[in-house]
Parts: structure tokens; sequence; C-alpha cells
């Protein structure tokens, strides 16, 4: 076996490979190469969510996107002198409803830390954060991909959440080069985020995209962040770096200005990548950021504001150290339970988690597994599946293939959410039952389906009538039709008598294409059969 | 009118003998007079008379609140009202919020005559170094200071003290019947017991710091200077309490609505520690805080000496301490969203270096490098880790003397009563502070309340004051004990204070 070089300039080719092969699999040109253990990558992560809540983490200033520059900025988000942060106990609870959802130890006292850099758009000179004691400490994430040519055999994985810490956003600069100058807009600063790290244990991009895709939907599911990738409520970190297992960690980068999983996935796989031909051409990997490129798909140096940067880190005086409750109970005398965070009142508001939902999908209607990570994965689709499934007799196996064949298909190929579906899970019941009942046959019903996307004024019963589709169960016209095509088939007839029923197969189609699909397959086959006997 | 303490102005107010609007004019007028000391950056003579005439018209309809003068030190933020503290880096700004402490006040029907001269933003023990100029201590103009000197008045005065030597001055000066200082290692109690007024320094977290502009967050509190330990009680029950705009902030214990005029001393354990017997310590003050310490014990209380042995330490980890809390609260004066902006503009980072360095002084400057230094991630344990530990042990110094039955400690407030201007300035600012500060900031370093009272008079015929520490949260005791120690030791001084507003014009 010859360097088997990989064309790495394509992207899809890198996905295709890791998709087929386990993930350290993908280097064994390297491997043997150099005749030593393959090199692998390591993935971790760090993520900022911000905190969907309607004010600040410190002051009462609304959070809003897209609101005028500056128009949400209170006295303590510009640091004016004199003004003292005051705890938002909402974006308490959001952080320790996510720590419960990500199976995390929820530190019954943290502190807050001030971490120091000169920045345009942190006023403070420092941001207040969580370095000592987070809120939330050694979590769990689970998370699935496919695998396999069909890509339907699911892998499950884990990754271990070493901490969520409690920490305020910046606001944004906007540099205007043509006027040289730049402007700082603080609506976002002081934005209560919540920073996720994901210990180095995934090795390709394919993990960690899986991996934040399914935080996504926990956190979504949550209410506590809407976790758009593009809109900036989640921003995603790769911390990238190659060695040969058994080995050290190699040095790594960070890698950032990623703006949506797709992204992620692309930009760990380049790195990776990069990484190697560093190293197998005897360079050394510089301990840097990288910004990724979405359009050349590369990872570039950024000028790195961090450098050699000392955070000087020292503990926050003006906040007391947060005190989280296990129960009502374990509230001391002389505070109200109302005013503080008690963790079982949390754990009762849960809700059902993306696993438990997919695992509640599979084992109540008997659906395969990927079609319940798709359910999940669309916002409402859920909803819309089970009303489906409620309003028609049809097993919830047929339902499931028009959900995600018909009405999923349609959606994407328009770029629709599920909530704009032209076609009503009450419509697409009323359709199924008419299959069901052997009123249309299946593919005749999908032509229906078009015709109901295109024209969602008109009922069912209207658009077969109109297009005259109704199934011809009259038995005298399908002797009728049956007999005409064997009588203008007479060399099929003939084979067929001669032993070779499969050309049997023609002459129905020849029905079926005649009658536009409008007849049953088995009752046809029962006539022919007795035809040519 | 003006020597009055608040309770006696207060009855004025009542009785009719004396209007809102007449009191407000006194005062500015003796602001006028007393310009020299240089006590006062802003007089607010417009909207204090505007006030004043306010609380008045109340006042005829029978529900009024009293009209009290009152001067507030120049790092608390008031509503349209420029507080440059004592900074070029603020000088303009004009806060859009009052601080919580003046909120309360005026809420009171107080009324603002002025904001009071401090040192940059509060760092020092001098008020000599400030972009305003010094401050002059006002027994620097009695008939008894001036008898003793050989030189001109302009050239041998005084100081205040500091950091709230503005306050102090207008107090003494009979510019206002209370002041708000802010006390961070002792700036309220050092210039209280240098110009002779009560000086209270509160525990920590009872009074707000909301509007506060910080020095060290997590030992400033808002100090309290009247000419009578009642009137400082009778104004802490007005500030203290928990405010949701500052989450260090604690219930105050309920207080009965004053002090008791009568209690028994002979109830009392005083402390007597024995190392604040320290070097450079005066004779004129060793002697009276032996005088005093001989007074309670003859009285009853019983006193006993007791040993805070980590003292000595204290002071160089409160410097560490102060200077990393300085180096991070001065890293928002960046020229951007408020205050002084260099125009030098070729890159972000060499606008905040020359924005800062035009306008900080040699002393902030220098505790923003030393801050920064001992924040480093290779000093921190070595420095601010350590220093906190030896915060950690004072503050149990503390607690263990008082688990042993000891209700207060006494001890002086400064080394000695105010240095000569011209003296003071021969060492540094750094020098200064930690001799100044030696006796003072061991309190903030454990959160305690404190307060001094002016209990004689040097041979130089300047005040030396003696300091009273209490318990946690037990402010109220402790200025029961200081009215007593007051009562019985300095009712003389009160009355030179009177005289002293006749005496000034004499030179001035």
């Amino acid at each position: 076996l010859g360097p088997v070089m990989l064309d790495f300039s394509v992207p899809i080719r890198r996905w295709v490979m890791c998709r087929q092969f386990q993930c350290h699999q993908l280097f064994i040109s390297w491997a043997l190469l150099s005749s030593l253990p393959q090199m692998v990558g390591v993935v971790g992560l760090e993520i900022h969510a911000q905190i969907q809540s309607t004010s600040k983490l410190f002051s009462g200033s609304h959070v809003r996107f897209l609101a005028p520059p500056n128009s949400l900025v209170s006295h303590f988000d510009a640091s004016l002198p004199g003004t003292l942060p005051v705890l938002n106990r909402r974006c308490v609870e959001a952080a320790v409803l996510t720590g419960l959802a990500l199976n995390c130890t929820i530190n019954r006292k943290s502190l807050f830390d001030r971490k120091h850099y000169f920045y345009a758009d942190m006023p403070a000179g420092y941001q207040i954060t969580q370095q000592r004691v987070p809120i939330a400490v050694n979590g769990m994430l689970v998370y699935s991909y496919f695998e396999g040519r069909r890509r339907n055999q699911v892998v499950t994985k884990s990754v271990k959440i070493k901490q969520i810490q409690l920490e305020q956003d910046s606001g944004k600069s906007l540099h205007d080069d043509e006027r040289s100058q730049t402007l700082i807009d603080l609506n976002r600063a002081g934005v209560g985020l919540m920073e996720l790290v994901m210990e180095p244990e995934m090795c390709c991009g394919e993990e960690a995209a899986a991996a934040v895709r399914e935080l996504q939907l926990i956190l979504q599911a949550l209410g506590t962040c809407q976790a758009n990738m593009a809109e900036g409520q989640l921003r995603v970190d790769a911390n990238v770096s190659v060695h040969r297992p058994g080995e050290p960690l190699g040095v790594r980068t960070e890698v950032k200005n990623i703006n949506s999983v797709r992204h992620l996935a692309k930009a760990i796989d380049y790195e990776i990548q990069r990484q190697m031909e560093v190293l197998q051409s005897a360079g050394k990997v510089l301990n840097e950021t990288r910004a990724f490129d979405s359009k050349s798909g590369n990872t570039i140096p950024m000028r790195d504001k961090e450098g050699l940067q000392d955070y000087r880190f020292m503990p926050e005086p003006n906040l007391p150290p947060l005190f989280v409750y296990e129960s009502e109970a374990s509230v001391p005398a002389g505070v109200d339970p109302a005013q503080v965070v008690v963790i079982d009142r949390l754990s009762g508001q849960l809700p059902e988690l993306p696993s438990v939902k997919r695992t509640r999908l599979v084992e109540t209607y008997g659906i395969l597994q990927e079609h319940s990570f798709t359910l999940v994965n669309e916002d409402g689709l859920i909803d819309y599946f089970e009303n489906v499934v409620q309003t028609t007799k049809a097993e919830p196996r047929k339902v499931i293939g028009w959900v995600i064949k018909e009405l999923m298909g349609n959606l994407n190929s328009q770029n629709l959410n599920v909530s704009q579906s032209p076609i009503s899970p009450c419509a697409l019941a009323e359709l199924i039952s008419l299959v069901e009942s052997g009123h249309i046959s299946s593919s005749t019903a999908k032509q229906v389906f078009q015709e109901m996307w295109k024209a969602p004024e008109k009922t069912v019963g209207q658009i077969v009538k109109e297009q005259d589709l109704w199934m011809i169960n009259d038995k005298e016209e399908l002797q009728k039709i049956c007999k005409r095509i064997v009588d203008s088939h007479p060399e099929e007839v003939q084979i067929i008598r001669g032993g070779n029923k499969k050309v049997l197969n023609k002459l129905m189609g020849e029905v079926q294409r005649e009658t536009k699909g409008r007849t049953d397959p088995v009752q046809i086959r029962a006539i022919l059969e007795k035809m040519v006997s | 009118m003006l020597g009055l303490s608040i309770r006696e102005v207060s009855q004025a107010l009542r009785d009719g003998r004396v209007s809102a609007t007449e009191l407000c004019r006194k005062c500015i007028n003796q602001i006028q007079r007393t310009r020299y000391l240089n006590a006062f950056i802003t007089i607010t003579e417009e909207t204090a008379m505007e006030q004043a005439q306010r609380t008045d018209s109340r006042l005829r309809t029978g529900k009024g609140k009293k009209g009290i003068p009152f001067s507030v030190k120049d790092n608390f933020c008031m509503e349209n009202i420029e507080t440059p503290c004592a900074s070029g880096m603020l000088k303009g700004y004009v806060p859009p919020f009052n601080a919580t402490v003046v909120q309360k006040l005026l809420d009171q029907g107080a009324v603002l005559v002025g904001k009071t001269n401090l040192v940059e933003f509060a760092m020092g023990a001098g008020s000599t170094d400030g972009v305003f100029g010094p401050v002059r201590n006002p027994w620097s103009y009695t008939s008894l200071y001036r008898e003793q000197s050989t030189e001109d008045p302009d050239s041998d005065w005084a100081i205040t003290g500091g950091s709230s030597g503005g306050s102090a001055a207008a107090v003494a000066s009979l510019s206002s019947f209370l002041a708000l200082g802010s006390d961070t290692g002792g700036s309220t109690r050092n210039p209280g017991s240098l110009c002779g007024v009560v000086a209270l320094k509160p525990t920590y977290g009872l009074l707000s710091r909301h509007g506060l502009i910080p020095l060290v967050n997590s030992m400033d509190v808002p100090g309290i200077m009247t000419r009578s330990v009642h009137d400082a009680a009778t104004v802490l029950r007005i500030l203290q309490g928990r405010d949701e705009r500052d989450s260090t902030t604690v219930q105050a214990p309920s207080t009965p609505p004053r002090l008791p005029e009568h209690f028994d001393i002979r109830d009392i354990c005083v402390g007597i520690p024995k190392e604040y017997h320290a070097p450079g310590l005066s004779k004129d003050t060793l002697a009276q805080w032996s005088r005093v310490a001989d007074m309670f014990e003859q009285a009853g209380a019983r006193v006993q000496e007791v040993s805070l042995p980590h003292t000595q330490h204290s002071i160089v980890c409160y410097h560490v301490l102060c200077c990393c809390e300085v180096a991070s609260n001065m890293a928002r004066f960046d020229g951007l969203e408020y205050g002084h902006c260099s125009k030098v503009d070729s890159s972000t980072d060499a606008m905040y270096a020359t924005t800062r360095h035009e306008v900080f002084n040699s002393v902030v400057r220098r505790r923003i490098l030393s801050g920064n230094y001992f924040l480093l991630k290779s000093n921190y344990e070595r420095y601010f880790v350590k220093a906190q530990q030896m915060r950690r042990l004072i503050a149990e110094d503390f607690k263990n003397v008082f688990r042993t039955g000891i209700d207060v400690l006494l001890t002086p407030t400064t080394l000695s009563d105010a240095a000569r201007y011209s003296d003071f300035i021969q060492e540094d600012n750094r020098t200064r502070s930690a001799q100044e500060d030696v006796f003072t900031q061991p309190v903030n370093m454990a959160g305690l309340p404190a307060v001094t009272v002016p209990t004689a008079l040097s041979h130089r015929g300047l005040p030396i004051g003696l300091q009273l520490i209490g318990q946690t949260l037990q402010d109220w005791k402790l200025l029961t004990v200081a009215q007593w120690m007051e009562q019985k030791k300095s009712a003389f001084i009160r009355s030179k204070v009177q005289q002293n507003s006749k005496i000034w014009k004499y030179f001035y």
C-alpha cells in the first residue's frame, strides 16, 4: 500500500471518510508512512451559551437581540464608578437547570472572580466569571451520531463536562475600516453566559458536531438558552491537538469564529489535518488562536489578543458567595426560600430531555431509532407526528414514513419549518386514512399529497374527486381491464404459462399504468393469475 | 448656632428659632469665610438654598423634615453634581445617580451644602495631594496654635489627615453639622481625630456602598463625621441597613431610637491591646491613652491588657490587598465611556495608555502597578493569598479577644497630633500611609466598627483622638461607650470648637 494521499482540499471527502471508518482509522495512511502508531485528533470544546432571561446577569437592563445600539445599557453595564453587581436569580436557576440536565454536581457554594484584560467592549476592564469554584462541575453529555453507508447505525458516546460557570458577556466592537474607527455597542455587555467546558475526549469534527447538536437540543428543551449559533447565542471554540495514542497530548490550538454546527465539524477536521501535516514535515504546532474562514474552509492564525495575557484573577469583592440549597428545608432561618435557588424545586421543573424523548418515541410507536432523532431534531415535529397518529387508525410506523419522507422532504426543499407546513396534521391523517381504508392507493396518495401542498385550501376529498383518483374497486371493471392487458400481451402470457411467474409483474405494471395506480396490486395479481393459469 | 449639635439644631428648627433657609445661608457663609481651608471642591449653594426653601415650606405645614446642612466627600456620586473625586480622570464627570447614603440623608430633608476635598481617589492619609490642592486643618488657625508659631499662617499650618480631610475640616470649621467620609484604612477616623471631630467607621456591610467610588471594595465603608457621638448615632440609624443595590450589605440590628443617656460603665470590659504601643507613638497621645484607660478603670469598668498578635503584619498586608483592588477598580478608567480621554488615538491601546498616564497621579499609578504585579499568576500565591491569610488571622485575633468577654478596645487613633504640612510632605504618600494607618486599618481588615472621639489637645494646641473598636454589628454598644467617654472627657473640646469660628476671622 503506497502513500494514499487524500485530497483534503475537498471537505466533503473527509466528511465521508470520517463517517465510513472509525474516526481514528481516517489517518491510517500516515501511520503506515511512519511505521508508528497512527496520530489521532483530540478535541475539547469551550462553549459559551447566552442565558435566556429578560434581564442581564448583574443588572436590570433588558436582554434583546437586534435592539438599537446602546439602548440596553444600565449604569452598571457602562461601568460607571460606584455601581455594584446584583446577581440575577433567574440566571443562576438557568445554570443549575442546565447543570442538572447534564448530570453535573451542583456546588452548594460557588464564587465569583474578576478576570482582567483591556478590551474596548469590556468597559470595566475585567469580566466577572467563576474561575475558582464554578456553579456546576463533573457532568456528562451523552450524544449519538450515525455510521454506515446508509447512515443508520447509531453510535452513542459521552463526553465529560468539566464545569459550567456563570459569567458576563462582553459588548460588541464594530470596526469601521474606512474611517479607521471602532464603534462600541454595549447592549450585550453583561448578558449572562454559561461557559461549558468539555474535556478533550472527542476525536473529530463529527463527534464534536454531534455533541454540540445534542447540547443545543437540551438547552432548548430546558429553555435556558436559545442556542442559535448564527445569532451568537451559542458560541463554540474548539481546542484541537493531535498525538499518537499513549503519548502526552500535543500542543493545542484554539479555533474560534465558528458559526454553525457544520462549520464546527469542518474547522476541526481541517485543523487536525493541518497539525498532522505540520508534524509530518517536522514542523511545530504553535499554541495559538486560529479563526475559521468559512469561505475557504481553512483556519488562519488570529491577531492574538490573548498572546501572553496574564488575566490577574482575583476574587470579586462585591459579590458574596453564591449559595444554592438542596431543598426548602435546608434554607437557613431568616432567608426567604422564595428568594433563593433550591435544587429540588428546579429538578421538579426539568422537562423531558431529548434522549428520553427519543426512547419514548421508539418504545411507544415502534419507529426506527434514526427516525426518533429526526423527530426530536425538528422543532414541533413530535407534536405534528403524535397529532397525526392520534387522528388516524394507521400504524405509527406508516405515519412516520409520511412525516419524515413527504412532509420533511417538502419542508426542507422549501426551507420551511414545521409550523409553516401548508398541510395540517389533520389533513395528513385524513389522507393516510384513505390509504388505510383502500379508497386510494398509496402511490396515488403521494400524488394527492403534492396537490394538497400546492392547494391547502382544498380538502383531500376534493382533490381526489377532481382528479378522479378514487380506487377502482368494482370487480367487473377490474376484470375488463385485466382482460385487455392479457389479450394485448400474448407473448408474455405464453412465458408465464411456461413457468416463469416473474413476468406476471410486467402485466401488473401495465395494469397500474393503465389505471394510473388506482388499483390494489393484491387484487390485480389474483385476477391476472387466474386468467393466465 | 453653627456650633450646635444636630440634636440641638433640630430642636431649634422645630421651635422655629431658625429656618432651614437661614441655617443653610449661615453654613454657606461659613464655607465662604473659610475658603482658605480648601475643604470643599464644589459648593452647591444654589441647589442647597432651593432645597432649604422647600424644607421650610414643608416645615410650615407641620409635617416637614429637618433641614440640617451636611456635606459629602467627593467620592460619593450625586446626580447632576460634578464628582471629580480629586482626580483629573473624572474632571467634568457628572454622575446620573445618587449614592444610597446620600439619598437617605436627602430623604430626611437634610440639605447638601457641598462636596468636600480629598486625595485623588481617596488614596492617602494626608489630604495633601489631590488635584484641588491640600486641605488645611482648621485648628492651625486657633490662637493656641498661632501663639506657638513664628511663621506666617500661609506657610505654617497643620494637615487634616485623610483621606476624608475636607469632610473633617467642614465639620470642625462649623460649615456643616455632619459630613460623610469613606473609611478604607482609616480615612474617616484619621482626619476625624486630627481635626477633633467624632468619626465613626461602621461595621462593614452595615451601610451601602452603592454610589461610593471604590478604593478597596472589601474594606470600604461610608464614614460618619459629627461633633458629638449622639449625632453620629442619629445619622447611623438613618443610613444603616440592607440595600438591594449593594449585595454585601446586611440587615441592621434593631436599635432603640437614641443612645441611652445613662448606662452603667461598670458592666463594660475595656481591652487595651499591647501591640498598639507602636514605635513613633507621641508622648501626648500615649499620655492621653493611659489617662483615659485609667478613667474607665476608676469609673468601675474592667480594664485589661489584651494581645492582638498579628497586628504588626497588618499594614503590609493591607497595602498588598489595597493595591490589588485598586489595580482592578481603576481598570475601568479608559476614557471611553466617561472621564478624561486622551487626544492620542493612533490605536486603542495607545489611547488607553496615554489617557491613564496623563491624569493619574504618581500615587495612583504606583498602586496600580504594584497591584497588577501582586496579581500576576506567578505572584498571586506569594502576595495576594498570603495577605488574605494574614487578614483572616487578624480578624481571628479580634474575635479571640472579644470571646474573652471584652466589649470594646481602646487605642490611639493616630501616632500623634496633626503634622505640619511642610514636614508631612518630606515623605512620600506610601510611607505616610503606612505610618498614619497603623492603628486604623486592622479594623478594616476585620470589618469591625470603630469610632474616634476627641479627648484632649496636644501641647501644640491640636486635637488628640482615641479610638474605640467594637464587635461586628455592635455599633450601637460601641457608640454607647463612646458617648460615655465623650461626656467624661471631651466637653471642653466641644467648647473650643464653638469658639473657633471667631478665632479664624482674626487671622483671615
